[in-house]
Parts: structure tokens; C-alpha cells; sequence
């Protein structure tokens, strides 16, 4: 497979396979990566990609096969040797040092701990120059809790140059990333395999795998299900590759919006410790409208949502809701205003994972009539409830008695939907809807999202996945350290344009961001 | 090291761990009562025959494990919310002084009415004592724990204070004792002419009912919900901070009838060894019945046995009774790892 076959291997799995428990992670994992090529590791959720990944790098051991560098076999299980062999991996969740520089951070565990010194210059000049080589913008002395998330991902990049990885393993690299700074990422890996690195680009984003790999491979539970090289496949194909069945991602239609359900005028919120409040925000939500909030995380999304969802109130500045509400603003005041709400991090803060699939139906109505009468809780209605919910959502579950921790994320996310829509709400705030699910879950959720959406509700949709936002939403704000952009209608704006915004340019008296 | 959650574990693991566990404890005591020169089948023997070998010696079990049933709720109930109440001994002393209180003529009513009222003074004494370090937590973000572990202290030294004072017995010759309990206010036996008295039927009922609360009540639902992610309950609307209160009244009020029950159905008057630690004992009662409260009652029977066998056996073999304390170490220890062993299963490397 691939252009040139004969190119040097640099790396050979050979039939790999881990085992947890009854679940086959990897079943007989077979490539070879080659000089100077980016290879696409793509499947969903669940897929085995981060196992597959975790074993070559040594954190797991496999029960079968071998892996080969540069021609020697690997010694399994062991990160060190795996760096030793010019493996480099940079995870999706950094693993930097927020209090040191970027500098201290390379050279962070590449010293004798008996050497004193560090030999800063050296290394300052060969960070520079690796810096220039590679494109990697970055300033040697700044303190990695100052930089940008994509700053980060460059200083993960150079500590694996430094280390003199020859081989590059990239999980989910642009996840974090606005489209400048993935455009960014991709030239630097172009330049690294033109230096002759190799480069393993592990995504479930099918745009960006066509963008950047020259060949792709295919995992679903377990196995290389297809390896096709990039120029000869395209988004469809890889995407029924992936799934094993046919996608059709559902599209809102045309539709007039309604009424104003809820207005923010001038709100600000206070600062949470990293997750910055609101700064003068504008908004409002119409019947019949999904508005799309998009940015990169942590720029405001959370203090947002839980403004809307009930846990925050506004500092300064007025919430309206139609029709108002009188209590003091509270999770159960959102509820009672007709506010359904999909929390950011499902396992957190949106089930009680001991808790049985009934219970957590109820989590937010377990108060009322009729599943609660005096104090007294009404199980076999509760019961009820719970299973209509499961028929009606389709939530994969042996039956309202199990407990939710034994469900996968998406049935989880169905049951959380289930119940914030069972309701009929008015408004609906959808914080990273699909995070984490795989394709089915993903294609369920927005289908339902539109529907609610076409049933007169208020939607808005919170999300680091520029696609998603684009597809979905008749408006799209951006926000950026907790300032709003003006609302940009559908397909007004392209990606790019976006990206600006999320970079933090345009908005209006705002310290631009490099 | 992973652990690994088991959906279907088979009955050999669900039962052969826990009774692995017992296996262990005894064999942990056999050593020790050999260390001690004594034959550690006759010491086991005796420390069985002394908590169940006759009726005398089971009523006596019975009527130690009457306060741990108490404190053992008051601790199960608190750290379902995981409010870690350490403060249960305090709770069971301030039922103890205002069972004395109402009880030593201050109140005269017949009995059918006088002891309800003092139950029910008693627990609102201990739920009140539980209710400062709860506010201090919800309000404040003061740690719990030590608010309520220090408690107990401020608690037994202001009970020496009222002993030596205000409440000392003027006819008890000078010891540090409270005056007797009027007939009135006395508990019933529970057999007429043996020594179990009704405050063991009271500890069943208490059990019943919190029981009862955690299943069916609203009440139960939201503290079951709290304790295990305060997160989801709070965005899911439940009143965080309220359930806490109303879980520390309970809690507290479940230890102060420890108290009341001992002074008003055994000892009669209120003494500074009311008590021998039934309020810490109350904590590895809770933990080796999961919080469970129909086990409470289980493990709190358990746990007196083996204090009440420990003493017997002690003045028959000469074996000291600090090997019962080793006894329920070594069975907390092991069993909370054995039912655990029954849910996830360990994987190394």
C-alpha cells in the first residue's frame, strides 16, 4: 500500500492483540509506517486507537504480537525504551508543567539527576534552532501556565524533537485547536516529514485525516478494518469505513424564527478560578432557532451555560426569560422555567453513576407529582417513566433497575437527553452535546436537538467542534475570554472567519491574541 | 495496578471472599492467643460460648449492642451524604444529659407519656449538637471531621463540669454521678425478669424507619444522591445544603438515643463511662454493614458479641480482652476488602 514501497519501515506492528477482560481492545493489529509519511489512525470511540497507541509506547503490555522500531524489536511495556527508540507522543491531554518555562519543561526528565546544571545554553540553542526547523513558534523562557493552548501543543511537539523522535504518534492533536492553529500544526508536520520523520495523526475528524495523511487506517472494535491511501478514498467512504454502515448526518431546514425565550443584556459573572466569567454579554435565544456558541475551550463556555443552567446568577447585568420567572435563580428555578440542560461533562455532573437508570431519570423531577406524593417516592411510576424513556430514546440498557455506570457514553448521553426533553422545554441548553460518542449516538442527538429545535424550542449549542456548530446552528456567536461576538446567520461565515474570532480578533477593545 | 468492575460475580466470590475474611480474623486471633500462652481453640470456644453460649450471655450481647445499633444509624446515615460525622459519642452524651434532665423529676407525667417526650428531647439535644459543626460546613467550608471529632472532647469535659456541679447527685457520696431516673422514666424490660430492656426494640424500630427513609422517602433519595456525586445533585437541582441539615438532624438525633437508652433503660443515671467509645464503635458498626441500616443491627450484634465474649473469656483463660479490639480491626480490615473483592477484581500490571 501507499506511493513508495520502497521507502525504510521505521516501524512494524505485528499482530497485536489486548485483551480486557471479555472486551478484545486490539485483535490482530498489523502496518508498518514509513519514512517520511503521515499515517491516519482513524476510528471511533472505543475503536482501540488509544490502546493501540498505549502499547506501542509501553504504558500497556500486549497479550500477542511484537512491535519493531527502526528494524530492532521494542521491548514491551516500557516507556523508556520506547523513547529510547525515537518514539515521541504527544497525548491530548498535555502533560506540561503549568509553574516551569517551556524550556525547563524539554528539558524536564532528560537530565542525570546527578549532573547538576541543566546546561541551559546548549539546550536553548538547539530549541531554537528545532523551533525554526519545524515552525514551531514559541518563546523558550515564557511559563507554560501563560501560553495558548496551541503554544502548548508546540512545546509537547519540541520536547518529543528534543528527545530526537523519529517517530511522531499525534492523539487527537486538534481537538483544542482553532483552525489557524491547526492549519499551523499541519505545516509542521509537512516540514517533519519532509526532514524524514514519520508521523502517526490519530483523529475521528474525517476533514482533517483527508487534510494531512497520505495513507489512512481504518480501526472498529479492535481490528484494521481498511487501509486505503488518502488520494484514493474520500470523507464518505472513510467515514462508512469507520462506522460499518451507511452516515447521513442529519441538516436542519429552512425556518423563521420565533420570539425572544431568553435575553442576556450586559451580564457579567464573576471569574472561576481558570475559566474566566462573562464580560458583557449579549444574547438572545428564539423559538425555533439553534444558536451555536463557538471557541476554544475555557474561554467562557462554562460560565455561560451555568448562568442559563441556574448554578451562576449574573453579577451585573439582566437575564429575561419569557415568560419571567420570579424565584431566585437556581438549577431547580432553570428546570421550572422549561430550561432543559445536557451538562459539558456527562460522567460529573450529569448522572449519578450508582445510581440505577430510574433514579437517574428522575434526578430532576424526583420532587414532583407523579413521581413523588408527601415526601413518599413513588417507585413503580418512576419505573415507568424511566422505561419509556429508554423506548423512546433508544437507550441500549438491560432495564431501568441497572446502574448507569455500566452503560457506554452514548446510552448515558441518550438518558440525559431523554430526560431534559421528556419536558417539552422551552429553551434547551446543550453543552458539548456529542463529546465523546461515537458516530450513531452523535447522528441521534442532532436529529433530536433539530427536532426540539423544530418544535419551537430554543436551542443553544456549546461546542469545541467548529463542524458541528457550522452544520447545525441558524446562528453562531463566538466567544472569547467571556465576550460575545455580534450573532453571525448560517453559512455567513467561513471556517476561517470564525477562526479569527476565536483567536480573539475583531472583538471590539479586546487584547489581541498573537 | 486496575481494578476492574465485576457485573455478574459469581456466589463463590460473593460468598467465599466474606467468609475467607472471617477465616483470616480468626486465624489472626488463634496467633494471638497463642502468643499469649493459651490455646486458641478453647479461647475461640470461650469467646463464642461467652456472647451466645446461654441465654444470659445472648440478652447480654443484645443489650451491649443496643447503643452501637444507634450510634451505628447515626454513623450509616451521616456518611451516605458523606457527612462524616465523628461526632456521634458528643450526640449520644447530650441525649444522655437531657434524658437525666427530664427524667430526674422535672417533668411528672405517667410513663406512657414521659418517656416519648424525653426520647424525643433527647434526639432534638443531639440533633442540635450535630447541627453547628453541619452549618459551619455548608455556610463556612469548615471541615467536618474535626469539627465533630473535636466535639466530643468539649462534650465529655463539659459533662465532668455539670457532674461535679450543677448536676452532681447530692446523695452520692461524692462520686462525679448524676441523681437516679425516676421510676416514670424508666424503660420497660423487654422480658419481664431478665435484663433486656426496651430500648433494644426502640434500636430495631430506628433501624426499620431509617431504612425505610433511604428507600422510599424523597429524604433518603436526595441524601443517596448527595453522597454519591454532590456535583449531579447539586445541578440536577437537588437543595445540596438543606439535605446535609436535615441529614445531620438525623444522624444526631439517632446518637443521642444511644444515650437515652442506656441511662434510661440500664444504667439509671448518668456517669462519665456512660460510654465507652459507643459513638467511635458506631463508625465500624456503619462500615462492616456497607451503611446498610437492617445491617447495622447485624454487625452491631456481631461487634457486641465479640466484646461481651472477649470479657468472658478474658476472666476464663487469662487471655487479655484487647484481643477483642484486635478482633474487629482485623474483621473491618478484611471484610470492607472482601466485599469489595466482590465488585472489581484486580488486575496487576
Amino acid at each position: 500500500m501507499g506511493a513508495d514501497d520502497g521507502a525504510e519501515v521505521v516501524l512494524r506492528l505485528d499482530r497485536i492483540t489486548k485483551r480486557f477482560g471479555a472486551l478484545t481492545a486490539n485483535d490482530t493489529v498489523s502496518f508498518a509506517l514509513h519514512r517520511g509519511e503521515v499515517v491516519g489512525l482513524l476510528g471511533e470511540n472505543g475503536a482501540g486507537k488509544t490502546t493501540l497507541m498505549n502499547i506501542l509506547f509501553g504504558h500497556y503490555t500486549a497479550d500477542e504480537g511484537s512491535v519493531e522500531v527502526f528494524g530492532k524489536p521494542l521491548p514491551p511495556g516500557n516507556p523508556r525504551a520506547a523513547l529510547g527508540a525515537g518514539i515521541g507522543m504527544v497525548h491530548q491531554h498535555f502533560t506540561l508543567a503549568d509553574n516551569l518555562t517551556v524550556l525547563e519543561n524539554i528539558l524536564l526528565g532528560t537530565r542525570s539527576m546527578w549532573r547538576p546544571g541543566l546546561g541551559r545554553r546548549k539546550a536553548r540553542d538547539r530549541v531554537g534552532r528545532l523551533s525554526a526547523d519545524f515552525g514551531l513558534a514559541v518563546h523558550p523562557d515564557a511559563r507554560v501556565g501563560s501560553l495558548s493552548v496551541g503554544e502548548r501543543q508546540r512545546v509537547e511537539i519540541l520536547k518529543a524533537l528534543f528527545r530526537d523522535a523519529r517517530i511522531l504518534i499525534l492523539d487527537e492533536p486538534t481537538a483544542v485547536l482553532t483552525p489557524q492553529e491547526t492549519t499551523a500544526l499541519f505545516d509542521t508536520l509537512r516540514k517533519a516529514v519532509a526532514l524524514g520523520l514519520s508521523v502517526i495523526f490519530i483523529s475521528h475528524k474525517l476533514g482533517e485525516v483527508m487534510t494531512i495523511t497520505r495513507r489512512v487506517l481504518v480501526l472498529r472494535h479492535g481490528r484494521i478494518v481498511g487501509e486505503v491511501a488518502t488520494a484514493d478514498t474520500d470523507r464518505h467512504r472513510l467515514a462508512e469505513m469507520m462506522v460499518g454502515a451507511e452516515v447521513t448526518a442529519p441538516k436542519p431546514t429552512e425556518r423563521q424564527p420565533g420570539a425572544p425565550l431568553l435575553s442576556l443584556r450586559g451580564v457579567c459573572t464573576p471569574d472561576r478560578g481558570n475559566a474566566p466569567g462573562l464580560r458583557g454579554v449579549d444574547l438572545e435565544l428564539r423559538a425555533g432557532q439553534i444558536t451555536g456558541l463557538a471557541g476554544v475551550s475555557g474561554n467562557g463556555q462554562s460560565a455561560l451555560a451555568g448562568l442559563i443552567g441556574g448554578l451562576e446568577r449574573p453579577e451585573t447585568g439582566t437575564m429575561v426569560l419569557d415568560p419571567a420567572s420570579h424565584e431566585a435563580w437556581s438549577p431547580r428555578a432553570a428546570l421550572g422555567a422549561g430550561i432543559a440542560r445536557i451538562p459539558e461533562d456527562r460522567h460529573k455532573t450529569g448522572v449519578v453513576a450508582d445510581f440505577t437508570l430510574a433514579e437517574n431519570a428522575v434526578l430532576e423531577c424526583y420532587a414532583a407529582a407523579p413521581f413523588s406524593r408527601a415526601g413518599w417516592m413513588n417507585w413503580p411510576e418512576i419505573d415507568r417513566f424511566a422505561a419509556r424513556i429508554i423506548d423512546t430514546y433508544d437507550v441500549r440498557c438491560p432495564g431501568p433497575r441497572t446502574r448507569i455506570r455500566l452503560l457506554s457514553g452514548g446510552n448515558m448521553q441518550k438518558l440525559i437527553l431523554g430526560r431534559a426533553l421528556d419536558p417539552g422545554p422551552r429553551v434547551i441548553l446543550a453543552n458539548q452535546p456529542v463529546r465523546g460518542l461515537d458516530i450513531g449516538a452523535v447522528t441521534f442527538v442532532h436529529a433530536q436537538l433539530i427536532a426540539a429545535r423544530d418544535a419551537g424550542a430554543a436551542v443553544l449549542l456549546i461546542s469545541e467542534d467548529l463542524d458541528e456548530i457550522m452544520a447545525l446552528s441558524d446562528v453562531i456567536h463566538v466567544i472569547y475570554e467571556g465576550r460575545l461576538s455580534p450573532g453571525f446567520a448560517r453559512a455567513s461565515k467561513t471556517p476561517a472567519e470564525l477562526g479569527v474570532w476565536m483567536a480573539g480578533h475583531g472583538f471590539a477593545g479586546a487584547e489581541h491574541a498573537a | 495496578m486496575r481494578l476492574e468492575p465485576i457485573a455478574n460475580p459469581t456466589a463463590l466470590r460473593l460468598f467465599g471472599l466474606p467468609a475467607a475474611a472471617l477465616a483470616l480474623t480468626v486465624l489472626i486471633a488463634s496467633l494471638l492467643a497463642l502468643m499469649a500462652g493459651a490455646n486458641p481453640f478453647d479461647t475461640l470456644g470461650l469467646i463464642v460460648k461467652g456472647a451466645a453460649g446461654s441465654k444470659f450471655a445472648l440478652l447480654e450481647t443484645l443489650n451491649r449492642a443496643t447503643p452501637l445499633i444507634f450510634t451505628g444509624l447515626a454513623v450509616a446515615v451521616a456518611f451516605r451524604a458523606r457527612l462524616w460525622n465523628i461526632g456521634a459519642e458528643a450526640q449520644l452524651y447530650a441525649g444522655a444529659v437531657v434524658t437525666v434532665l427530664l427524667g430526674t423529676g422535672a417533668l411528672t407525667l405517667p410513663s406512657p407519656v414521659l418517656i416519648p417526650v424525653i426520647a424525643l428531647a433527647a434526639m432534638l439535644a443531639g440533633a442540635l449538637v450535630l447541627l453547628g459543626p453541619v452549618l459551619l460546613k455548608t455556610r463556612a467550608g469548615v471541615d467536618e471531621v474535626v469539627t465533630t471529632l473535636l466535639f466530643n472532647f468539649i462534650m465529655l469535659l463539659f459533662i465532668s463540669y455539670l457532674l461535679e456541679g450543677p448536676m452532681k447527685d447530692p446523695m452520692g457520696m461524692g462520686w462525679p454521678k448524676s441523681a437516679s431516673l425516676e421510676k416514670a422514666a424508666r424503660l420497660p424490660r423487654l422480658v419481664e425478669g431478665l435484663r433486656l430492656h426496651w430500648g433494644f426494640g426502640l434500636a430495631l424500630i430506628a433501624a426499620a424507619v431509617v431504612w425505610v427513609i433511604q428507600g422510599r422517602t424523597t429524604l433518603g433519595f436526595e441524601i443517596r444522591a448527595v453522597g454519591l456525586n454532590i456535583d449531579a445533585a447539586r445541578f440536577a437541582g437537588i437543595p445540596v445544603n438543606r439535605v446535609l441539615v436535615k441529614t445531620a438532624l438525623l444522624s444526631g438525633g439517632l446518637a443521642a438515643l444511644a444515650g437515652f437508652s442506656e441511662v434510661a433503660g440500664l444504667k439509671g443515671n448518668l456517669t462519665l463511662d456512660l460510654s465507652p467509645g459507643y459513638g467511635y464503635t458506631g463508625i465500624i458498626v456503619a462500615m462492616l454493614a456497607l451503611l446498610n441500616p437492617l445491617g447495622v443491627v447485624v454487625s452491631a450484634i456481631f461487634v457486641a458479641g465479640v466484646f461481651v465474649g472477649a470479657d468472658s473469656m478474658s476472666r476464663a483463660a487469662g487471655v487479655p480482652t484487647y484481643i477483642a479490639d484486635i478482633l474487629l480491626a482485623t474483621a473491618l480490615l478484611t471484610m470492607v476488602l472482601a466485599i469489595r473483592l466482590t465488585r472489581v477484581r484486580i488486575r496487576w500490571g
